[in-house]
Formats: structure tokens, C-alpha cells, sequence
């Protein structure tokens, strides 16, 4: 296997308020191969967000990444200087954030707005921007003549191409979106997935997509992180961690999901309770509190367990996963843990 | 009570609402576009029909723009009709005069999307819940037995613990079901839920959902559930309502509609939905590009410009919805 193009080793990433730290990212591993589709995904306030930040030191102001290791093609990004990591935005690594709004000016036509990327950091003259503005239009599938725009005279969707396209400006290796398609209908959320995912392919790069939606991930991913108050849960390739989840909040999540091809009379369970608040989280395992399957001993710090190959598990109980599958995948198991 | 005007549908004694050929239509632009003569009329609900039964939950599913929301409002008379009339229990909307209109607000309630928007963040929780039987003119002295009782229906676990905290001591899902138990406090007979999970996580939606469910089968209420999420509205309604550009395409109940969608503009609903399913296999959406533009729609049938099935007579003439088994169907080719 080839080296993958990032590497995060127990990533940490804290916030302070007044006189407090919240560790928001609280030790993160996990690899994103080259060319591959990897899905971040977990419940608001989990880290997620904290990460994808992270991983291009575009964080807010009261947070610092207190500790662990960000390989990057060689470099590690948590450490190289500031000046060096500006380098690599847009160029290497490129963000698309939630809502397009946020990454696009009101005051400036989109157009412009490219011309500004292009020229600024990728050293075209205006006609060199010209022809990549209208050829990176075209691959995101919006007509050229649309270029004298200014962002809201786009819809939703339309603008979120247009994130995908500034994203793209520069050919990067890396494309982090944080929850592209969570404002979008569904309709529109198919063809944009559609759109990032033939484009992901055509251009062998690697996407980091942040998300909630475990179907997203099913429809698009390679591989997933799931994480879990501030900690990785589990990670593997799609496959293992939807069809095989390891880690009792996967499985939990999996229930409370709707499937619209399962049967009708499927009931949804949820997971009682509330993720822990991370400026207090509990000790030894965070999801102990909501754990049906939690035993004394997760009272200390979970170990990390392969239970298959490339399939890592944060639970001191991952190695009866399969058994604790199955009692999962029943609603009395999740009925108020004692 | 006054006398309905439309006595067609409202004789059948199990319908509770009965909506003909709805209309509510918003002027957009403002002043300066007027006297340009360029105001434009949204037509967010535009000539919508239906029945609903006591006792049916019916989802209004839809894209955003397609005038679900709206439909609901008008349900609730949270917005005037501009045109056509809703029945509720076979009195006029648009006739309840201002002295019955609380009777009426009791009778009907709103279920809101955002628990952080919809509650006052100054008010305990006692008082949020108070203040629907206060203006009701429930006595002091019952008030605090029944917001209890609202609080246990909701499954909030020992809610006396509850009464003194605010708003942002609860947590998404607690909260969603404060709003729930305010909306539920008056004993109303028809509830109109919008979208009420979305701004939960998966890990309490079901919790939520489940409290809807079954709050709705033990009192026997009525309800219309707003979503454009396919998925959801098959876990709690038996028929389904779907709506584009400020029109009905479909109606009809919810598994026929997920199993089998008519409606083209359905079959591409249906097929965007994506499933928590890694092996299943995805079909290329059976749908043109764009979005709709409820300004400006398509004349004819309003979905034409998307439609791959779109022909002469779709541009021409409004597809009025024909009764295709158990459905009705808006559309040309039925």
C-alpha cells in the first residue's frame, strides 16, 4: 500500500474559554489514502468541524493545536511555520465550507472572486484566469456566461458549486467540505455529491467530507472516521464501519437512522441521552454514560483495538463487536441504560 | 358557527380539514418595483385540494419553495387565504372572527422547527408551558398538575425536576419536546409539525420521533407532518402529500409513493434519497438541472422544465390531479 497523502496522529486542539480548556479534538488518528473519498462523520459538538479546521490551521482565535502530529506529504502541518502552511492553502489543500455564502463575497462577481485566487496565488495574468475561470465553470457544470454573477444571484446549489469550483482553482491534492450538501435538498444534494464525486475521480484527489449523514457517507465515501466527543470512535474503509460497526455508538447510530428501501415497520431507536460536555467530559470512555454494552472497566481510558485490518476501535470491548452487534441491533438494548 | 360555504366535502363526518383550491399569494419587490411596474406575486401556495381525516397523519413533502410551509400556516390561519377556502371541522378559516379565534388556536397548534427559536430563553420552563393555559383561562390552581402531565406525555423523564430551568439548560432534544408538550398542553385536535427534527441529531431524532408517534396514536390526534425528508415523513405518516412549486403532484399513501412513484417529479424525490445502505445501488436521477423558481414558474405544469417526460401539452395546460388507484396524480401522463 502506497503512503496515504495524510496522517493525523493523535491530534489535539483546545479551546479557551476564560479560564478553562475544551478539548474540543482530544488525540484524532486516523490516515486519508491518495485518491479516496473519506467521511468525518459524527454529531454536532463531536470535533469534527475542530479537525477539518485543523488540518489547515484555520482556527478561531481562542483555539491552538496543543499536541500531535499532521503529515502532510512529507511535512508535518502542525508544525511547519506560518508562512509555509499559507503556501499550501488553496494550493495543496483547499476548504468548502458549509454554506457557499461563507467563502463567497457579496460585494464581488464570482468572476472576480476566482480572477483574485488565481492571480493572487496560482500567478496567472488576467487572461490566463480568464480561460481557468470558464474552464472550472464548465467542470462544475454552471454555463460560462454566469461568470459576471455575484453570489446571490445563484441558488443555493448553484453557489455550492461555485465553493467547489474556487476550491478547485489551483488543482489541489486535498479538498476538506465540511457538510457540503447539509442545506441542500435533497435533489440538489444528489447532484452535487454526483458532481464532487466524478470530480474526485477524474482528478485522483482526496476529499476529507465532513458530515452527520451516515447515507451520505454510504453513497459517496470510501472510508469513514467516525468520531465520538472529541475522539476518534472508530475508522475503516465504508464498508467495514456501516456494514460491520464496531464501536457501540456506530451501531447505535445505525439504528436511529431511517432507511427509506428498509422496511416499513422498522422502528427507530435513539440513543438516550447527550453527548458529554467536553469542558467536563466523563472519565475513562465519553460514551459510557449512553452505553448499553458499558462495564465497569470503561471507567478507564479505552484502548485502541484493530479488529480488523485497518479497522481500528476505541473500546475496551471491540473484540465481542460481533456479538455486541447483534444485541445491538435490538431497540430493548437501547432502552435507558441503568 | 357559521354556515360553511362549500358544503361538498364537509358533510363526510370524518373529515376534520378540508382544504378547496387554495390559494395564498405574496407580492415581492416592494414599493420602488411597483412603480416600476416590475412587483412580481410569489404564488407560494397556488390551487391546492385535499381531505384530511380525523385521526390521519399526513406528510406535506417538498423541496424548499414548494409552498409546504406555507400550506401549513394557512392550515393553522397564521396567514389570510388569498384565495379558495380551508374547512376545519366544517367551519370556514377565513370566516372565524377574532373573539373565536382562540377557541380555534386551541383547537390547532403548531409544532415549530427550531426548539431554540421557539421558546422564550427569559422563560423557565414552567412559565413556557403556563403561559398557553393562562391565556386559555385555565385556573391557577390546575396549571402546574397539567404542565406535568404535558411534560410525562412528552417523555421527559421526572419533569418536576424540569419546571425551574431554562432554555439552554435543556439539551436539543429535551427542549423539542417542551415544544412539543406546549403544543399539545390545550388538548388541540390537529397538530401541523414543521420539520420538527431537523435541527436535532440523528442520535435524539428517533427519540423524538418515537415521543410523536406515539403522543399522536394516544390522543388520537391529526396531524400534518412538513418535511422534505421522504424517509421521515414514511415513519410517521400513512399518506403522503408532495408538493412543487406551490401545487400537489402527488397524493397518495406513503409506501405506494415509496415504492412506486408516479409523478415524475416523485420518482426524482424518491431516487435522490440516499440510503444508510452501503450496497445499495443508485440509479442516475431522473431529473433536468436548475432549481425552481417560484417567481417565475413554467406555464402549464410547473415542474415541466425539470421533467425528462415533459411534452406540447405540458406547456400548454395545467395538469389537474386525476385519481390513479389509490392516488391522485398531477400529470399529463396519467
Amino acid at each position: 500500500m502506497t503512503e496515504p497523502l495524510l496522517s493525523v496522529r493523535d491530534l489535539r486542539v483546545s479551546y479557551q474559554v476564560g479560564r478553562n480548556f475544551v478539548h474540543a479534538v482530544d488525540g484524532a488518528s486516523f490516515d486519508v489514502p491518495r485518491g479516496s473519498i473519506t467521511g468525518l462523520v459524527g454529531e454536532s459538538g463531536c470535533g469534527k468541524t475542530t479537525v477539518a479546521r485543523a488540518l489547515t490551521r484555520v482556527i478561531a482565535e481562542n483555539a491552538t493545536i496543543s499536541g500531535g502530529q499532521i503529515m502532510f506529504d512529507g511535512k508535518d502541518l502542525a508544525k511547519i511555520p506560518e508562512k509555509e502552511m499559507n503556501a499550501l492553502r488553496w494550493r495543496d489543500i483547499a476548504f468548502v465550507p458549509q454554506s457557499a455564502m461563507n467563502s463567497l463575497d457579496p460585494v464581488y462577481t464570482v468572476e472576480y472572486q476566482l480572477g483574485e485566487v488565481l492571480r493572487r496565488r496560482g500567478g496567472m495574468n488576467r487572461k490566463q484566469a480568464r480561460a481557468r475561470s470558464e474552464e472550472l465553470f464548465e467542470m462544475v457544470g454552471i454555463d460560462r456566461g454566469r461568470l459576471a454573477d455575484y453570489p446571490h444571484q445563484f441558488s443555493g446549489g448553484m453557489r455550492q458549486r461555485v465553493a467547489i469550483a474556487l476550491a478547485l482553482a489551483l488543482d489541489p491534492k486535498l479538498i476538506i467540505a465540511d457538510e457540503p450538501v447539509t442545506a441542500l435538498d435533497v435533489i440538489v444534494q444528489r447532484q452535487i455529491l454526483d458532481q464532487l464525486k466524478e470530480l474526485q475521480t477524474r482528478l485522483g484527489i482526496s476529499v476529507i467530507l465532513v458530515t452527520h449523514d451516515i447515507s451520505v457517507v454510504a453513497y459517496i465515501c470510501d472510508r469513514t472516521v467516525v468520531m465520538y466527543a472529541g475522539k476518534v470512535a472508530e475508522s475503516g474503509t465504508m464498508h467495514q464501519t456501516l456494514t460491520a460497526p464496531s464501536h457501540p455508538y456506530s451501531m447505535g447510530l445505525r439504528n436511529a437512522f431511517p432507511d427509506l428501501q428498509g422496511a416499513a415497520s422498522g422502528v427507530l431507536t435513539p440513543i438516550e441521552g447527550a453527548p458529554p460536555n467536553l469542558a467536563n467530559p466523563p472519565a475513562g470512555c465519553r460514551f459510557k454514560p449512553r452505553c448499553p454494552f458499558a462495564l465497569d472497566i470503561c471507567g478507564s481510558e479505552p484502548p485502541v483495538i484493530d479488529v480488523a485490518p485497518g479497522h481500528p476501535v476505541l473500546c475496551h470491548r471491540a473484540k465481542e463487536s460481533a456479538s455486541l452487534r447483534i444485541e445491538a441491533a435490538k431497540t430493548e438494548t437501547w432502552m435507558a441504560p441503568a | 358557527m357559521t354556515t360553511p360555504t362549500n358544503t361538498v366535502t364537509t358533510k363526510k363526518p370524518d373529515v376534520l380539514v378540508s382544504v378547496n383550491d387554495a390559494k395564498l399569494h405574496y407580492a415581492v419587490g416592494g414599493a420602488f418595483a411597483a412603480m416600476r411596474g416590475k412587483s412580481t406575486v410569489v404564488k407560494a401556495v397556488d390551487g391546492v385540494s385535499f381531505d384530511i381525516r380525523r385521526g390521519e397523519s399526513v406528510g406535506l413533502l417538498g423541496e424548499s419553495g414548494c409552498g409546504k410551509t406555507s400550506m401549513g400556516r394557512l392550515l393553522l390561519k397564521l396567514e389570510d387565504i388569498t384565495g379558495g377556502s380551508i374547512h376545519f371541522g366544517g367551519e370556514e378559516l377565513s370566516k372565524i372572527r377574532r373573539k373565536e379565534l382562540k377557541s380555534f388556536r386551541s383547537k390547532a397548534q403548531l409544532i415549530f422547527q427550531n426548539p431554540f427559536d421557539a421558546i422564550n430563553p427569559r422563560f423557565s420552563i414552567r412559565q413556557t408551558l403556563a403561559e398557553p393555559l393562562e391565556n386559555a383561562g385555565i385556573p391557577k390552581a390546575e396549571r402546574e398538575d397539567r404542565i406535568i402531565k404535558s411534560l410525562e406525555l412528552v417523555k421527559l423523564p421526572e419533569p418536576a425536576q424540569f419546571l425551574d430551568r431554562y432554555p439552554h439548560q435543556l439539551s436539543g432534544g429535551q427542549l423539542q419536546r417542551v415544544v412539543m408538550a406546549r403544543a399539545l398542553i390545550l388538548q388541540p385536535e390537529f397538530v401541523v409539525a414543521d420539520e420538527p427534527v431537523s435541527m436535532l441529531d440523528v442520535s435524539v431524532r428517533a427519540g423524538v420521533l418515537n415521543v410523536f408517534r406515539d403522543v399522536r396514536d394516544r390522543l388520537g390526534l391529526t396531524a400534518i407532518y412538513i418535511s422534505h425528508d421522504l424517509a421521515l415523513v414514511r415513519y410517521v405518516c400513512e399518506r403522503t402529500i408532495v408538493m412543487y412549486l406551490g401545487r400537489i403532484m402527488e397524493d397518495g399513501p406513503t409506501e405506494d409513493i415509496v415504492h412506486e412513484p408516479l409523478h415524475p417529479y416523485t420518482k426524482a424525490l424518491v431516487a435522490a434519497v440516499p440510503v444508510p445502505n452501503p450496497d445499495q445501488s443508485h440509479d442516475p436521477l431522473p431529473i433536468g438541472r436548475g432549481a425552481p423558481d417560484p417567481r417565475n414558474p413554467p406555464s402549464g405544469c410547473v415542474f415541466r422544465d425539470r421533467c425528462p417526460a415533459a411534452h406540447a401539452r405540458c406547456a400548454a395546460e395545467v395538469p389537474q390531479p386525476r385519481p390513479v388507484g389509490s392516488r391522485l396524480v398531477a400529470c399529463h401522463l396519467f
